[in-house]
Formats: structure tokens, sequence, C-alpha cells
């Protein structure tokens, strides 16, 4: 559906974005992820046939963003970083107004109107002013603006920036629902967004093309083989460290252990198998056969941040030394990339 | 041409919803009428001083209110030009509005030509509605009125010819009043042009004349029609936007 070779965008002094080339199939949605400064919105902006790329070339279903336009444009919805409401106007007049610019007119208009201010579920504010919206409203209506054309592909600048974590997740919800009749490209610098709304991810640092891949993969890759945590403690007496770490190692599929900590009465250690996840009845019951507690057992899934920062290269050493997280946090609106 | 005027209506009803259209409106109204009366005022004290002295000079409505009043309305434009033209580019990229348009398949000239004909419709609607004053010399006098046509189409050719240029100096900037400060400049300096008519008659001074926006309206002011003169307006017009279409690319090339 997009496919860009070889893009490149110049300015007077600097390369804003350098020689980056991906594709996107049909039905997909992309995270397009990268540091502050790192090109994403230059990126989207050529794309959209905002600016005109320096070189390369960039296609959307089949047609050049900058010999054919306007075709481009037909089967584009674009949100901006900040939605581009007129806010003198109200929200349905708006909307109007964008489906007819888009090429929409009589019932046909009216009949996709109303569908998106179901969709986005803005109908109750339907006949207010933008200007009295509040900002997930407005972020809403400005999805809305996007979709009103039906267009193939939907391309979202940072779509959740500064909203409140119930609307984030809104947001994202309801991107997730566009996903099945759109080619969506949504760019954010919060990485657990790409978790949980993308399934692949194109990463950008400096304008230059770090990784494009699914996020399942990129996980993998980064982590190397799977890998488990596990606290084992006794009751009473001496913790027999060397015992328990022989047993653990002579589980069938487990390749490797590693101490990560010890403390009076147990300790916790990352195991790693070739047997992926599966390894974890195993473990389980051998520790408890052996008359020792299980405190936790849990996947010690490698975070995208980690494999952002690993890729990036920046703080990848000092992030290295922190425990992993169990996982991504549900909801984190404070837990940017502090790339 | 659809596209066209589907950005010349939002433009518009964006008019008459921020107070800036009804504002230019009022006050415009009051002006003109403020010199309406004290034209009206003169004419009548000078027929009657006429009657008293049983003097029988002709009196001309036409040549004692509607024309000054029209060449006063040119001059007043002057201050209301900038304030009309400075949102039609400047508020679009502050608000970011710009992107939509510019991503929307509507081609560059067509979202110009309607930005700038709906900043001339609502200046020649404030002017025609200042007018309704007129409409007391038609009922209790008898003024011609095809010079009178003549002249309000002189005034809103020259309107339309700084509003272009207003457009143009719009997309320079995201700042309402530099673009306003800048057009009401560049409209000032396109009038004080003619004055080196006065003193000098060498070449230089004949091409400044010519640029000035006054020069060329001293024939429809008389009430002559001039092709001349309208070709010189409309090619003000095509001047201004055709830099307001080369800005606008560049725009795409730098931002």
């Amino acid at each position: 559906m997009i496919t860009v070779t070889d893009l490149t965008k110049k300015y007077a002094r600097t390369t804003a974005v350098d020689h980056i080339s991906f594709s996107v199939s049909k039905g997909d949605i992309v995270g397009f992820l990268g540091p502050n400064g790192a090109g994403k919105t230059t990126t989207m902006r050529m794309l959209t046939c905002f600016l005109p790329p320096t070189e390369g070339k960039a296609t959307v279903a089949g047609f050049d963003v900058f010999e054919q336009s306007m075709e481009v444009r037909r089967r584009i919805g674009y949100l901006p970083e900040s939605p581009p409401l007129y806010l003198e106007m109200e929200t349905i007049e708006y909307l109007r107004f964008v489906g007819r610019l888009k090429g929409l007119s009589g019932a046909d208009l009216e009949k996709r109107v109303a569908y998106v201010l179901d969709r986005c579920a803005i109908a109750d504010v339907k006949t207010r002013l933008l200007s009295k919206l509040s900002k997930g409203y407005r972020q809403r209506v400005g999805l809305a603006q996007a979709i009103i054309h039906n267009p193939d592909v939907l391309i979202l600048d940072e779509p959740t920036a500064g909203l409140d974590p119930k609307q984030i997740n809104e947001t994202r919800d309801l991107i997730k629902s566009l996903a099945g009749d759109h080619t969506i490209i949504l760019s954010t610098h919060i990485l657990p967004e790409v978790e949980q709304t993308c399934e692949s991810v194109i990463i950008i640092n400096k304008g230059k093309l770090v990784a494009t891949d699914s996020v399942h993969n990129l996980q993998a890759r980064a982590r190397g083989a799977e890998s488990v945590l596990v606290n084992v403690g006794v009751r009473s007496g001496e913790f027999p460290l060397s015992i328990v770490r022989d047993r653990l190692q002579r589980i069938s599929g487990v390749s490797g252990t590693t101490l990560k900590e010890e403390f009076p009465g147990g300790a916790l250690f990352e195991i790693e198998s070739s047997r992926g996840q599966l390894v974890r009845g195993d473990l389980a019951r051998a520790i408890v056969e052996s008359g020792w507690d299980l405190n936790e057992l849990r996947p010690s899934a490698m975070s995208l941040e980690e494999v952002f920062l690993q890729l990036t290269g920046s703080d990848a050493a000092a992030s290295s030394n922190t425990p992993p997280e169990p996982g991504p946090p549900a909801d984190a609106p404070a837990s940017e990339a502090n790339a | 041409m659809r596209n066209m005027w589907i950005i010349c209506r939002r433009e518009l009803s964006s008019y008459f919803a921020s107070p800036i259209a009804w504002l230019l409106l009022a006050m415009y109204s009051i002006i003109f009428g403020w010199i309406f009366w004290n034209f009206l005022a003169e004419f009548i004290k000078q027929s009657q001083d006429m009657m008293m002295m049983g003097q029988t000079q002709p009196m001309n409505v036409n040549e004692q209110i509607i024309r000054p009043l029209l060449g006063t309305s040119s001059f007043l434009g002057l201050f209301m030009i900038p304030l009309i033209s400075m949102r039609l580019f400047a508020e679009e990229k502050r608000n970011g509005t710009i992107e939509l348009l510019a991503t929307s398949p509507v081609r560059d000239i067509e979202i110009i030509i309607g930005k700038w004909f709906s900043a001339t419709l609502l200046y020649c609607w404030i002017i025609i509605f200042a007018c309704i004053n007129f409409v007391f010399l038609f009922r209790y006098g008898n003024p011609d009125w095809k010079p009178m046509l003549v002249t309000l189409l002189g005034v809103f050719l020259q309107g339309a010819a700084l509003l272009a240029v207003g457009t143009f100096i719009s997309t320079l900037t995201k700042n309402q009043i530099i673009a306003a400060a800048m057009t009401f400049g560049a409209c000032l300096l396109l009038w004080v042009f003619s004055w080196v008519s006065s003193y000098d008659s060498s070449t230089w001074a004949q091409v400044f004349s010519y640029l000035s926006v006054i020069t060329h309206f001293d024939t429809f002011d008389r009430g002559v029609l001039s092709t001349k003169d309208a070709i010189y307006y409309l090619s003000v017009i095509f001047v201004g936007l055709f830099f307001t279409a080369r800005s606008m690319e560049s725009l795409r090339w730098r931002s």
C-alpha cells in the first residue's frame, strides 16, 4: 500500500530524513517510532504530499506522492500533530467542510458525516463550537476529519500527545478499531503505545532508519532467547544456593541460569531456555517438589523501550543495569522514552 | 471551480463568525454615514444660500455628494483592506490548518483564489451596505446612476487589487498583526507613488505614477469607464495572486 524508497529531505543546513526505505502492506497498522526530532513528522509530511521530497520516491496505493499528488491526497487521511481545526466552526459544520474539500457531496456527504460522528463518538458535541471542546474531543474530531472520505491510508502524527490516560486509552481503542478498513501509520515516541496498538514498527533515529519489523520479532531479536525470572526461597535455615542452581540447571530445555540477586533466605535467577516460556511448568514443579518456596515466576519480557534504547544506542548501558520490567506498564503516559 | 467556492464559502462564514466582519461593517457604516451626512448638510446649506441670493447656478448631486463620497471611501478602504486580508493565510499557518488544505485534493491556486475572492466579496459587501445611504438621494433628488456605478466599480477594482497584495503578504508570516502592518505599508506606498507626478515628469516619475493605485482611480472617479485603468487593476490582482502561489509553493519546500 505504501512503498518508500531512499526518501530524503534536506533543508538548508540539515538533513531531516536520510535515505529511508520501507513498505507497508494493506490493512497493517504500523508504529513509526523515534525520539523527538528524528524525522517522523517530516517523513509523514512527505507521504501526505505536504512536503516534496528532496530525493528518492514514495508511492501510496501505487501513486507517486510528487508526480500524482492529487491521486495520493484523495486516498490519504492525515491527522497532523495538532488537529487542524477551525476553532470558530461547529463540529458538524467543520466535518461537512472537510468532506466537501475531499470531494464528497450531497447525500454521500451527509452519510459519511453521520458515520464519523458516530464512529468517533462525537455526536453529542456536533453543534458545539470547536473552540469549546476539550483536548480529547478535539483529537477525536481530528480523527473524524481524517477518515471522512474513507481513505485507504491513514497517517496519524502523535495521535495521543497531550491527552490524559483515559483519553489515551479511548483514542487507542478507536485507532485499533479503524485498522480493519484502513492501512494506518501512526507516529509516536511513547513506546507502550506501539506495543499496544501496532503490529509492526519502523524505528528511525536522526533521520536514519534503525529497524523495521513486527513488534514481537523486535522484542525477540533484542532479547535473543526467551527467558524467565524465578524467585526461590526457603522458610528457615541457610539458603542452599548451589543446590538450587544445580537443580534448575538439570531441567530439560534450560540452557543457562544466571543469579540476578541474592537476599536472606532466597534468590532471584534468570533462566534461559530454548523451549521458550514452556519451561515454566517444569520449573515450578521442580522447585516445589524439592521443598523450596516458589515466590515468583514471570517472563522477563524485554519491553520495547529497552529494545528501542538498544537500537537507537542511547543509554543502552544504563538501562541494562536495571532489572527488566514485568512487561509493559498497563497505563503509563509518564513512561515516555527519555531518549 | 467547485473547490474554490467551498474555500470561499468557509472563509466568508469565518469572517462573520469572528467579529471582524461585523466590526468592519459597523465601523464603516458609521464613518461613511457621518461623511454622507456632512456632505449632504453642506449641499443643502449651499442650495439654500443660493436660493436666498437668487442665484441659479446648477447644483449637482453627483458632483457634490456621490463623487467625493466614493472618493473618500476608496481612501477609507486603505485602512480596511489590511484588516480583511491579514488573517487569510497567517491564521491558517498559526493554527496548522494550512496542513489540512495543503494535503487535501485541492490545487493551491484554488485555495488562493477562493480566499482572495472571499475577502473581495466581504469588501464589496461592506461598501454596498454603506451605499444604502444613496437611496435617500434617489428618493428626494435625481442623481445620474451611471457614473455612480462606474465609480463604484473603480472602488471595487481598487479594493480587489490591494486585497491581492494583502493576500500575498499574509502568506509571509504567521502573525496577523505583522501581516496587517505590512499590508498597510504596501497600500500606503502604492497610494503615495502618484505624488511624484506633481513636481517631476521624467520617465521614472511616470513609472511610479503609473504604479500608483490612485492614478488609475481618477478616471473611474470622474465616471469614465476606462479599459486601460481596469487592466492596471486586473494586472495587480494577477501579480498579487501569482506571488501568493509562489510563496505557498516555497512554504512547501521550506517548512
